[in-house]
């Protein structure tokens, strides 16, 4: 266990340098004169320039001076220090104020995943090919189907505007209600996945030996379905669940752009449309690792759930 | 489809049974076998499958005139996608424009039946790529196996660990041209480059599957050469199961670019596309909805139906879920 998640540590930090360099050179190389760039329009002088150059260790050229600066930026990231964006906030305040507001969303996003899709999921398991069945199993494949940018801005117009059910927009520090109809949204499509997931895994499972035996002793048949298939089929349901918590942290970009969610996904968005490189790049590199620490745990996770598994 | 046909047709109830091994479906069409104790083949079984599902020719159906749409679109709109006029703004429905106009006094309909272009082209020239990359990866490290397995392993394990949306805004955001030709082949090229892996996987196995069979040995003992083994008798088989994964990616494209167009740093004006058009309809979806729900009903209906599409042929071709 322990070499595996050694192994596995090993494999993270790899990718997270790979992919932290590919945004660093995407972002920066070779992109011109930069000092030029920052100054826009306006002429530099030459004081500036030789200050400008001293301060960003732009006096290195070519493929080392690449690399000391994007060692550079990694220390900086290391230490927390995300840098300024265009406006002249500093990146991990933006972010600070953020991540609650993004995790509330996911949170309740991954609530009504688990309370609608897995229950829903285990009765059509159950009732392989009966009515409820074939149409979930069709449900699913269209919310799977629907894009994010066609069900949120829909279900902002018709549940938001049109009905009023729900506040269409979120607004500054957001109350559970306001976040409700996003985290639907937001969830639905895991919901969709989570369900069908739960669905094949609880009908393979309800063929197992097991269970024929667990039917020949006597056993009720909720005893059967709720101690030893649930058990047994809610392993990959978990670990989809991990990796899809991991995602709904960062991933909301659309979702909270079109409800107005003042969260991660949002300042991305924003960072975007007004073209602010640096905040882009922090906010990125900060949900790559994200990305990849949730990966780890739920590898780690697997691994603990289901003694089946070794990883030697 | 013809080839198709005339292996099920061919069929006998009675002959062995294919591939699958499973039990054979309900309403079989026997009696009329040309060549009795022919077996059946797996494309046989799959295509009377897929008969009688009403989900394949809906979303056939779909697909068509999403496809018609795109090569020619002047055939279900006369009007002009650019013919937008500011005195319009918001107009209610009216002969040419049956979902009446946009903010821009633009004709709503019209610019949706026109957008199927970009999507549809986005989405096709994607998935081509994305299958030349997975054929490529996919036979090389199934076929020579080793260690060029276990590198090319590695850097699909690497690829698929990126968010896609994440990788293709930084992409994206480096792609500083306006013009419309460089736009739609940046976007081609960010989705492609991000999205190959699960095909490559898919076409990986198959070609392990497939390096084994008798007949890739009797080839490779007449003398055939690695790349005649490859081209010749192993990549028709895994052919089958790489196109229909590319079906479900092709529909993913297209949301994809959506997504990537709606968050403006894909395609941009004046190429006319459903995800640009969403988030303007968006803007002011209080004055008129009909500019947002238009064009996002054209983009699922369109994603739709690709997915599905792939989704019927995947379970036809699968024999442990028939």
């Amino acid at each position: 266990m322990v070499r595996f998640i050694l192994r596995r540590l090993l494999q993270m930090v790899l990718a997270f340098f790979g992919t932290t360099l590919i945004v660093y050179a995407l972002m920066f190389a070779g992109q011109g004169d930069p000092i030029q760039a920052l100054a826009g329009e306006r002429p530099v002088t030459d004081a500036q320039r030789a200050y400008l150059t001293e301060k960003f260790h732009l006096d290195r050229t070519g493929i080392d001076g690449f690399f000391y600066r994007y060692f550079d930026y990694i220390r900086n990231l290391l230490q927390g220090d995300l840098g300024e964006s265009l406006t002249g906030r500093q990146i991990g305040d933006i972010l600070a104020a953020a991540w609650p507001v993004t995790i509330k969303l996911a949170l309740i996003a991954m609530t009504v995943t688990v309370l609608v899709g897995v229950t829903a999921g285990v009765l059509a398991g159950i009732r392989r090919a009966s009515i409820f069945d074939n149409s979930t199993l069709l449900l699913t494949l269209v919310v799977l189907a629907v894009p994010t940018i066609v069900l949120a801005p829909i279900a902002q117009y018709f549940l938001g505007v049109r009905w009023q059910l729900f506040p269409p927009t979120a607004g500054a520090d957001p109350d559970f209600y306001a976040l409700l109809l996003p985290g639907i949204v937001l969830g639905s499509l895991s919901l969709a996945t989570a369900l069908r997931l739960t669905r094949t895994s609880v009908a393979e499972n309800l063929r197992a030996d097991y269970v024929r035996t667990a039917r020949s002793k006597g056993l009720v048949k909720r005893r059967i379905v709720g101690i030893h298939v649930l058990r047994n089929s809610l392993i990959p349901v978990v670990t989809f669940l991990g990796v899809e918590l991991g995602n709904l942290m960062g991933g909301a970009i659309i979702t909270e752009g079109v409800f107005n969610i003042p969260g991660v996904g949002f300042n991305l968005f924003r960072a975007i449309r007004t073209e602010d490189g640096p905040l882009v790049v922090g906010i990125v590199s900060v949900l790559v690792v994200v990305y990849l620490i949730a990966n780890l745990v739920v590898d780690v996770l697997y691994a603990v759930l289901d003694p089946r598994i070794r990883y030697e | 489809m013809s080839d198709f046909e005339t292996v099920a047709g061919s069929e006998d109830p009675n002959a062995r049974r294919g591939p699958s091994g499973e039990p054979n479906a309900p309403n079989q069409i026997g009696g009329t076998s040309v060549t009795p104790g022919r077996p059946r083949s797996l494309a046989g079984d799959a295509w009377r499958d897929l008969r009688r599902k009403p989900i394949f020719w809906i979303s056939s159906a779909l697909v068509l005139v999403v496809t018609a749409m795109a090569a020619v679109p002047a055939l279900f709109t006369a009007a002009d996608p650019a013919d937008c006029l500011l005195s319009r703004q918001h107009a209610g429905p009216s002969g040419g424009a049956i979902f009446g106009y946009d903010f821009q006094g633009c004709n709503t309909y019209a610019r949706a039946v026109y957008g199927a272009r970009a999507s549809l082209l986005v989405g096709a020239l994607s998935a081509l790529l994305t299958g030349l990359i997975a054929l490529t990866v996919g036979m090389l490290a199934g076929y020579f196996g080793r260690w060029i397995d276990a590198i090319l392993s590695r850097v699909i394990d690497i690829v698929l660990g990126i968010p896609l949306l994440l990788a293709a805004i930084v992409l994206l955001k480096r792609v500083a041209s306006d013009s419309a030709t460089i736009r739609i082949a940046a976007v081609i090229f960010v989705l492609a480059v991000l999205g190959w892996t699960t095909t490559a996987r898919v076409v990986r196995s198959s070609v392990i599957t497939a390096k084994e069979q008798d007949y890739v040995s009797a080839a490779r003992m007449l003398g055939a050469s690695n790349s005649r083994i490859m081209w010749r008798h192993i990549l028709p088989n895994t052919l089958a199961p790489a196109i229909v994964v590319l079906t479900i990616a092709l529909g993913s494209f297209i949301a994809a670019e959506a997504t990537l167009s709606f968050l403006g740093i894909g395609l941009k004006e004046p190429t006319i596309s459903w995800g640009i058009d969403i988030n303007n309809g968006r803007v002011h979806m209080r004055e008129s909805a009909t500019p947002l729900i238009v064009p996002s009903t054209f983009l699922a209906l369109t994603v739709l139906a690709f997915i599905m599409l792939g989704d019927a042929i995947r379970d036809a071709f699968d024999p442990k879920l028939r």
